[in-house]
């Protein structure tokens, strides 16, 4: 296997991990606190983007709207002894920001046809659709192998 | 649950539980055969045991380091090693524990008897393996019993196993493993019989051996063999066996014992009794409806069937053979024994001689004809040995294998490697070499302007130069290119000087050598504990073996490459592979292991992947940082700097002068065994082997932390 394959290999495992997967952890960081979020997530099909939503009343919205730096980890776990070698986890690191304007429409049927359910949520005027920017991956299996793949 | 259930007592929806060699034993008992009084441990015992005890999930994890295609057969036996440590190590849930302890006291009382795997679905013809799975013989004692039901179960995971994982449908979530302990038939003959020729489906085949049937399985005795017809069980053909020797139950366990003279001239069967065994192949048959694979025995003239299974198909028709090959490399105890005579007083003094011998030939006064015919010489010469190197000195190296097996039954240690330290005498011949390197920097440090004055090409100090000479006229074949290192020595006094500027690491302390070893064989007794003494011998010599053949070979090689280079010399053209590589490239020792020399553009759409953390083996327990050192030509090793981890595909002990600099060994071969980790032993530092395209994804210069406790690799600060 060659490099490129590397790479066409684990862009395919990840697009396989995030479609199979409705929630991701989000860390956002404010006042000197880390802090920690379960949310509904989808991807873009080229990995570069991780979409959710929240209301703007929320301890993350304002941690990511004064630290946009943040982090998402995505992982198939099915609490059971398997997981210690059969599961995997993908952490995302990136930038977080509300999206508005043209991509909002695209990037919101992409939200909506995966969490159909959560039509009613996003549709308030409360709520903020966010988009991370992701600019690295870092994936982990069998445990203990870890690979780094960065985005353009 | 039922924990034990005797063969009484099997019935048809028993037949998973108590798994295949129990199910057809009480088949053939309830059909009125003699089958030896047994109890089967169900695999409700075995499952109890692994999830209660959490080893399920150690298992799986340990199999899950890699995924299957990616693991290298040598690790296969290192995974194996581990797993069965585990078993060794885990005590039974106390409830557990009574009642099967309680179950074998009814049954036995004392009694010998012997603990045999019966693993779930190895009777049917697609899935019999004969000689994946562990039995002990002579066993006494509930404790003892209950010891051995384990090491049984931990066979289910044996290397052999692992090698056929895929064909056996074998997985850490659903496999187990039944036992099957039997009462100790003391038979004074024993043997086999195969319902159908492997090769001639018109006829049987019948083998024995004197005492029990240990000798035959295994391949310590030749057996007598008998070829009959199928049909009406005539017999056709006996050829006999040269008897000497017979197994026989000893104080514990068995042990080969020589045959009295009368029976020698015997054959242990007479044509009754060969036709009887075939007419209870035949009886198995029947009942089972497929020919069948049955051991037997004799004792006070009747005959007891001790298993029955299908004939395997499998194995015969196997394609792959490196696998049967890998499975060829278990020798026994006595062939070792043999084996290391062999090698020791026959093939390395006549390798030595032979490469000795080329080394009087003068070769530029040879003409170009006779240089032609002389380099075509030394080539047939190389590939005898090559030859040699494979059918003697690769097998001996299960010496270690088999001692660590036993090293680890007696003492029953945290680390299942520990039995390499009893190993390492520092006799081997790259120590020395490596030694001598040592004292030449050990030199420079004690002196002010030494290094200064090599550095400007003076080698006139006395001490150093006459090292210099010592280290090129011993070992100086392996470092240079010509006889007498012309070109190279700038380098080589360079990398002294390096070694020379920090300390290098020291070989590992032998004083606790003699404890150890002490602490060893106070495991045993009496003969067991001759036999011990021995085994760690044998083990000796196949762990100086494996490093010294390499390193013979090696001195052989270069004279076959000092015709080649006079031949490019006189004709002014290169021979390939040779000068850029560096000498220990070509005339390579392995097989098919080709490594990619891919090299990679990170172009698809500007992503970049980077391998952060790779698993691979724990090959030498530590933990050490720095700067990669990929090794992919002499040069690299020249300029190898102190504190550098060294990366490499597969290294030679050729190779390893460079070692004391290092700060951790990475390899891409995985295996405890290979030269890598042995060296990286004997200079206590960590070592990881078994990374996949290890000296393609790090690069020299890339921060590195391995940790050979784990065996995890760390790229990237």
């Amino acid at each position: 296997m060659n490099k490129k394959d590397d790479i066409k290999g684990l862009k395919e495992t990840l697009a396989e991990l995030f479609s199979a997967q409705k929630l991701a952890v989000l860390s956002s960081y404010g006042n000197g606190q880390p802090y920690a979020s379960l949310i509904a997530f989808t991807a873009t099909d080229d990995l570069k983007h991780i979409i959710f939503a929240t209301t703007r009343a929320t301890r993350k919205f304002a941690n990511l709207a004064s630290e946009p730096k943040s982090a998402l980890l995505i992982d198939n776990r099915s609490n059971d002894e398997k997981d210690f070698s059969r599961a995997m986890a993908a952490t995302a690191l990136g930038r977080a920001e509300e999206v508005r304007g043209a991509q909002r429409k695209s990037f919101l049927d992409m939200f909506l046809k995966k969490h159909p359910h959560l039509k009613e949520f996003v549709s308030s005027p409360s709520c903020a659709l966010m988009v991370v920017s992701v600019e690295k991956y870092y994936v982990v299996n069998r445990f203990q192998n870890v690979q780094e793949l960065h985005m353009p | 649950m039922n924990y034990v259930i005797s063969l009484c007592d099997v019935q048809k929806d028993n037949r998973v539980r108590v798994g295949g060699k129990s199910y057809a034993l009480a088949v053939m008992m309830q059909k009125e055969m003699n089958v030896p009084a047994a109890v089967a441990i169900t695999t409700d015992a075995y499952d109890r045991y692994v999830n209660e005890t959490g080893l399920r999930t150690k298992i799986m994890m340990e199999l899950s380091r890699k995924t299957n295609d990616d693991v290298r057969w040598e690790e296969l036996w290192d995974t194996s090693l581990r797993i069965r440590n585990m078993f060794v190590n885990t005590p039974f849930p106390p409830k557990l524990y009574e009642t099967i302890k309680e179950s074998v006291d009814t049954y036995y009382n004392g009694k010998s008897v012997v603990v045999r795997s019966s693993a779930p679905g190895e009777d049917t013809s697609e899935t019999s393996f004969a000689g994946l799975h562990a039995s002990y013989v002579n066993v006494r004692g509930a404790e003892s019993v209950i010891e051995h039901i384990k090491l049984v179960w931990a066979s289910l995971w044996s290397d052999s196993s692992l090698l056929y994982r895929k064909e056996l449908g074998l997985d850490e979530f659903r496999s187990s493993m039944a036992v099957v302990v039997q009462e100790i038939i003391e038979g004074v003959v024993s043997g086999i019989g195969f319902g159908q020729h492997p090769n001639d489906p018109a006829r049987c085949v019948i083998e024995a051996v004197y005492g029990l049937n240990q000798g035959l399985v295994d391949g310590t005795l030749e057996p007598d063999r008998w070829i009959l017809d199928r049909a009406d069980g005539t017999i056709i053909s006996h050829t006999p066996a040269v008897r000497s020797h017979a197994v026989s139950p000893s104080e514990e366990g068995t042990a080969l014992t020589s045959l009295p003279p009368e029976l020698k001239d015997r054959p242990p069967l007479n044509d009754e009794n060969v036709r009887e065994i075939y007419r209870l192949v035949m009886k198995a048959e029947q009942i089972f409806g497929l020919p069948q694979d049955v051991e037997w025995t004799m004792k006070n003239s009747i005959m007891y069937m001790l298993q029955s299974r299908p004939i395997t198909t499998l194995a015969g028709k196997d394609k792959d053979e490196k696998r049967g090959w890998y499975l060829s490399l278990k020798r026994s105890f006595e062939n070792l024994r043999t084996m290391r005579h062999k090698i020791e007083d026959e093939l390395i003094p006549a390798l030595q001689k032979e490469t000795d011998d080329l080394l009087k030939a003068d070769l530029p006064a040879l003409s170009d004809h006779q240089i032609l015919d002389e380099a075509a010489r030394r080539r047939d010469i190389f590939d005898k040995w090559k030859k040699i190197y494979w059918e003697y000195f690769i097998p001996f190296a299960h010496g270690m294998r088999l001692f660590g097996t036993v090293y680890n039954d007696a003492v029953r240690p945290s680390d299942p490697y520990e039995y390499m330290s009893l190993l390492s005498t520092g006799d081997m011949v790259s120590l020395q070499r490596n030694d001598i390197l040592q004292e030449m920097a050990s030199h420079i440090r004690d002196n002010d302007t030494l290094s200064h004055d090599l550095k400007a090409g003076d080698y006139s100090d006395i001490l150093f130069s006459s090292l210099l000479k010592k280290l090129i006229s011993s070992h100086g074949d392996l470092l240079c290119r010509s006889l007498h290192c012309r070109e190279e020595i700038p380098d080589i006094v360079n990398l002294i000087i390096e070694m020379a500027s920090a300390p290098a690491n020291r070989r590992a302390g032998r004083q606790e050598l003699k404890q150890r070893e002490q602490i060893f064989l106070s495991y045993f007794n009496g003969q067991k504990k001759r036999d011990a003494a021995e085994m760690l011998d044998i083990a000796r010599s196949s762990y100086r073996m494996r490093d010294n053949d390499n390193i013979y070979m090696g001195r052989l090689k270069a004279r076959v490459l000092e015709t080649e280079n006079e031949l490019t010399q006189r004709s002014g053209t290169a021979v390939s592979g040779q000068s850029s590589a560096g000498h220990f490239d070509s005339l390579s020792l392995t097989v098919n292991e080709p490594v990619s020399d891919d090299t990679f553009e990170d172009t698809r759409a500007g992503s970049r992947v980077r391998y952060r953390q790779i698993t691979g083996q724990p090959a030498g327990p530590g933990i050490g940082s720095g700067y990669a050192r990929v090794i992919k030509t002499v040069a690299d090793l020249m300029t190898f700097k102190k504190g550098e981890v060294l990366v490499c595909d597969s290294i030679d002990p050729n190779m390893t002068f460079v070692v004391p600099l290092a700060s951790g060994i990475v390899e891409r071969r995985g295996g405890m065994l290979i030269h890598g980790a042995i060296i990286a032993r004997e200079y206590g530092l960590p070592c990881v082997t078994g990374i996949l395209k290890a000296t393609e994804v790090i690069k020299t210069g890339d921060p590195v932390t391995v940790d050979g406790y784990l065996g995890i690799i760390i790229i990237g600060a």
